[in-house]
């Protein structure tokens, strides 16, 4: 291991340790479990969590919920950002869609959905909902800010349409592609954990988080916020390093 | 033969939406077949307009352009406009159609005649400015076809290697439409027709 990355690692670890006592030292200074309770405790909660059934059902199901909601919104917003950003009209026409979307409080999109989808289903929707158009808005800039004189040099050289998409747009649009994956995936999750908390889906972080909070079970709580920290970061960077591999020629 | 005739072009202002003082008014030019034509002219006299509208970008508010239906043209813009995602090989290749294995050879030879195969697998935003113009001369001569448009080609590149370039370059070529506002490039390339836009 190299000089620097040890280095990296020792810093992290360190802010790590700053932001662990801050936590104990805050806990110790309120003084009751119930509230805020201490690093280890929730330590402990996480650790007698994973070893039940209940912990992997409710992660497994959750995460599916989570990945179908922002695999269908990041195709859904990429093929409308392609549209809207390659015909005006469309983007005139359409655009007033995704500000209501956007503009939209998540909570009023999970009560109104719950009226017409299942308790399983609202939370996929709800994930949909936000990251479509969040996708929507970056591919269509990507689209639109694709070098003109690139463009010309594909018309010049008879790249034809395939080509050109391939060739010009694709990796024009792919950071803006990857910024909007990676946020949209961590509105999926925030999103669809909500919706989860109030449709009390089967199965569900959402219900265990809910259940906690009805029991005043806070370290559980806390436990299942920090697996949904973690798992989230986790797959975000592992999002990012798969997309980052199609951009630019590595030699 | 090409022959341009009585071409006048004007552009449209982007806010008004009206045309602007003409950047070529009443220009005519023949290009005859195989030859080398150098256009000259200071910065802002329409050179480039010039390469657009052969290449039918935009077309002239009046006059013509007879004896490109059907014809290929190739081109080195003024900037070299690489696809900044891929290596300069990559470059290359990306204007080659048909069997894999003949493209393969064909950009490997344009590599070593713009002087490139040690740095042909390098990403584009590695090279030099003047290794990133031959990479585009390299693309231009791989496209082929029958006019080729050299927007100042030899910019950025060293005196004795421009003298090899060009010479490599009229080995290639059919017919050359040379722009340039330099007398001493256009006598690389043996320009028979000098043209001076005004």
């Amino acid at each position: 291991m190299s000089r620097d990355i040890l280095k990296k690692i020792g810093k992290i670890a360190l802010a790590a340790a700053f932001w662990l006592l801050v936590w104990q030292l805050a806990s110790m200074a309120v003084g009751k479990e119930l509230l805020l309770p201490p690093p280890l405790s929730v330590l402990k909660t996480l650790i007698s969590l994973v070893q039940t059934g209940r912990f992997w059902l409710s992660l497994g199901h959750t995460l599916l919920r989570v990945l179908i909601g922002f695999l269908l919104g990041i195709s859904a917003g990429t093929l409308l950002g392609a549209l809207t950003g390659s015909v005006p009209f469309l983007d005139t026409l359409l655009s007033p869609l995704r500000s209501i979307i956007k503009a939209t409080p998540v909570t009023s999109f999970i009560v109104l959905l719950l009226l017409y989808l299942s308790p399983v289903r609202t939370p996929i929707a709800v994930a949909f909902l936000m990251v479509t158009p969040i996708a929507w808005a970056n591919v269509a800039k990507g689209v639109t800010s694709t070098d003109p004189q690139l463009l010309e040099m594909a018309k010049a050289f008879s790249f034809g349409r395939m080509r050109t998409v391939r060739s010009v747009y694709i990796p024009s649009v792919l950071p803006h592609f990857l910024s909007a994956a990676t946020t949209g995936f961590g509105f999926a999750w925030k999103s669809c954990v909500a919706a989860e908390v109030i449709a009390m889906s089967k199965n569900s972080i959402g219900k265990a988080i809910y259940e906690s909070k009805l029991y005043l079970e806070t370290p559980e709580l806390f436990a299942w916020t920090a697996v949904i920290i973690i798992i989230s970061m986790a797959l975000e960077a592992i999002l990012v390093k798969s997309i980052g591999r199609l951009g630019y020629d590595k030699h | 033969m090409i022959s341009i005739k009585n071409i006048t072009f004007a552009y449209k202002n982007s806010k008004t939406g009206e045309k602007e003082a003409p950047v070529i008014r009443d220009f005519s030019l023949e290009i005859p077949e195989g030859s080398a034509v150098a256009v000259m002219g200071e910065s802002g006299r329409g050179k480039t307009t010039l390469a657009k509208l052969l290449l039918g970008f935009i077309e002239p508010d009046s006059g013509s352009i007879t004896g490109l239906e059907g014809k290929r043209i190739s081109v080195v813009f003024q900037e070299d406009r690489l696809l900044p995602w891929y290596s300069a090989r990559k470059n290359i290749a990306a204007v080659l159609k048909g069997e894999k294995a003949e493209s393969a050879a064909l950009t490997e030879k344009l590599l070593e005649e713009v002087e490139l195969t040690a740095a042909a697998d390098k990403p584009i935003r590695e090279l030099s400015g003047g290794m990133q113009r031959r990479v585009a001369i390299a693309r231009a001569l791989a496209f082929g076809g029958d006019l080729l448009i050299l927007d100042e080609p030899l910019k950025g590149l060293d005196e004795e290697l421009k003298k090899r370039v060009a010479a490599r370059i009229k080995a290639r070529a059919k017919t050359i439409l040379l722009i340039t506002h330099s007398e001493e490039e256009a006598a690389l390339f043996g320009a028979e027709q000098i043209c001076r836009l005004n």
